[in-house]
């Protein structure tokens, strides 16, 4: 379990501070996709950056399993919008990073290849990113993701700069390697399909400063044929609702 | 891979340049008809006949100044560049000095250089990396400031150590503006080359040029000058594919 309290965060502007962050309280299952939503500017991406120990000036406490967060001594995946992929590392380098910084011997075991078919990029190892499509290095990443075997997987608005098709593909697959490997996710998103699509609780921000409005249930996930449901319709007004009204 | 990076067009390229600048010298050879400018050939005629008797301590001379030269400013330059770029704190303390004393002419330095540090090796090793130290130091710096910060989220979310970001991201990324500010330095360390071998010594391609020059033997001036051209151009070539082959992600 993850838990988050009272965690704020300021951003020292010119002549006042802004509030970011204001004093977030949420508790996230183990084992569990949480899509978080809300407007843009709302401090989503602010919240992962603490979660992934790049932002460490906060106050309020957040731990993991009752360990206070830090990223030296837990397993952090992190998925970025821009792939952070490393443009001067081969697929396989790239791939082998986290698990590199981490010290572990940087081999690609059965589990490691198993993940690489999966996302099917199997035979790519040798490639480097600007030699691969925008999807195709997304894969790299979520790939570097998994084989790292983190505690704690963070996603932030990762297929947003994808076309529609291959945004729905890779979301699809995602879902795929998640459900064999239930890693502990926070999928940032603004886009209410994707929330509802991914996430098995959704997390509604409010508009800056952020806070969390609702955590809801979400009866859609794990059903199959999801888009073509009603359920996955009516859901979708009701969190259209919530975000709108702020 | 090799066959990458010498690739047939610059091969081709080269290969013009060099028939153009041999032809003009030929034209104006002829056209002038002067002891002081003679045909490209008799002189290439002349390197081959003198060369390993006369030119070859010298062309090792220069080119193992040269290469001291670069290397020390590498080895200082490109930490301290480093340094600055990643460290805000240090860069406010180099930052303005680098700035004042950047464009100072040190080869007005010669002088006072050479009363300190005598007339040998030692104070022609100085000058060029008094000269050189500058434009690397500046370009370690930019190139490192210039790696955008998504760049170390991912290592930062890892908990990597300082050591690891900077094996990782800092030196692969800012690797191949180095070596381009090396390129580019390369030309003035061959002028200040030139200059500093006028002075206290019997070796060197500057000393070899100058004395022919006084001899008023034309032929074996200008046989010095091609070589130390071709010396340079042969280490902007061999920069150019260190280049490539070790930024081959680009």
């Amino acid at each position: 379990m993850i838990k988050i309290k009272n965690l704020s965060v300021k951003y020292q502007g010119k002549n006042k501070d802004t509030l970011a962050l204001d004093n977030l309280n949420i508790n996230i299952n183990t084992g569990d996709i949480y899509t978080f939503i809300g407007p843009s500017g709302c401090g989503k991406s602010t919240f992962l950056y603490v979660l992934s120990g790049i932002l460490k000036d906060y106050s309020g406490s957040i731990s993991i399993d009752g360990k206070t967060i830090n990223p030296k001594t837990q397993r952090i995946g992190l998925v970025l919008q821009n792939y952070g992929l490393l443009p001067w590392k081969n697929v396989l380098s790239n791939i082998m990073l986290g698990i590199k910084i981490k010290n572990d011997k940087p081999v690609l075991d059965e589990y490691g290849r198993y993940i690489l078919k999966q996302l099917g990029i199997d035979n790519l190892l040798d490639r480097y990113p600007r030699e691969l499509s925008g999807g195709q290095q997304q894969r790299v990443a979520i790939a570097r993701a998994f084989i790292l075997k983190p505690d704690l997987l963070l996603m932030d608005e990762p297929f947003s700069a994808l076309d529609a098709i291959t945004r729905e593909e890779i979301q699809e697959l995602f879902l795929n390697i998640w459900k064999k490997n239930q890693v502990t996710t926070v999928f940032i998103t603004h886009s209410v399909d994707e929330a509802l699509y991914l996430g098995s609780k959704i997390v509604v921000f409010s508009p800056s400063p952020g806070r969390v409005l609702k955590v809801l249930d979400n009866p859609c996930f794990k059903l199959d044929n999801l888009r073509f449901r009603d359920e996955y319709y009516s859901m979708s007004m009701e969190l259209r609702k919530i975000v709108s009204r702020g | 891979m090799i066959t990458k990076v010498l690739s047939k067009s610059k091969w081709q390229g080269s290969l013009y340049s060099f028939v153009v600048i041999i032809s003009l010298w030929h034209l104006i050879s002829l056209l002038l008809n002067l002891p002081i400018v003679p045909s490209p050939l008799t002189v290439f005629a002349n390197i081959i006949e003198i060369f390993t008797a006369k030119i070859e301590i010298h062309v090792f001379y220069s080119l193992s100044r040269i290469i001291k030269g670069i290397a020390i400013s590498i080895f200082l330059g490109v930490p301290l560049g480093f340094l600055m770029g990643y460290f805000n704190k240090i860069d406010r303390l180099f930052s303005p000095l680098v700035y004042f004393t950047y464009p100072i002419p040190k080869i007005a330095l010669l002088p006072i250089i050479m009363v300190l540090f005598g007339l040998g090796e030692a104070s022609k090793l100085i000058m060029i990396v008094l000269i050189v130290i500058f434009q690397i130091i500046i370009t370690s710096r930019d190139a490192v400031r210039d790696i955008p910060q998504e760049t170390f989220r991912s290592l930062q979310s890892l908990g990597a150590s300082r050591l690891q970001i900077f094996t990782e991201i800092i030196l692969p990324a800012s690797l191949s503006e180095v070596l381009t500010a090396t390129r580019l330095a390369l030309g003035t360390a061959i002028s200040i080359l030139f200059f500093t071998e006028i002075f206290g010594t019997e070796y060197g391609m500057g000393y070899f040029i100058m004395d022919s020059w006084m001899r008023v033997n034309y032929l074996d001036m200008y046989s010095g000058i091609v070589i130390l051209s071709f010396m340079g151009f042969c280490i902007f070539v061999a920069i150019d594919i260190a280049e490539k082959y070790i930024c081959s992600w680009k």
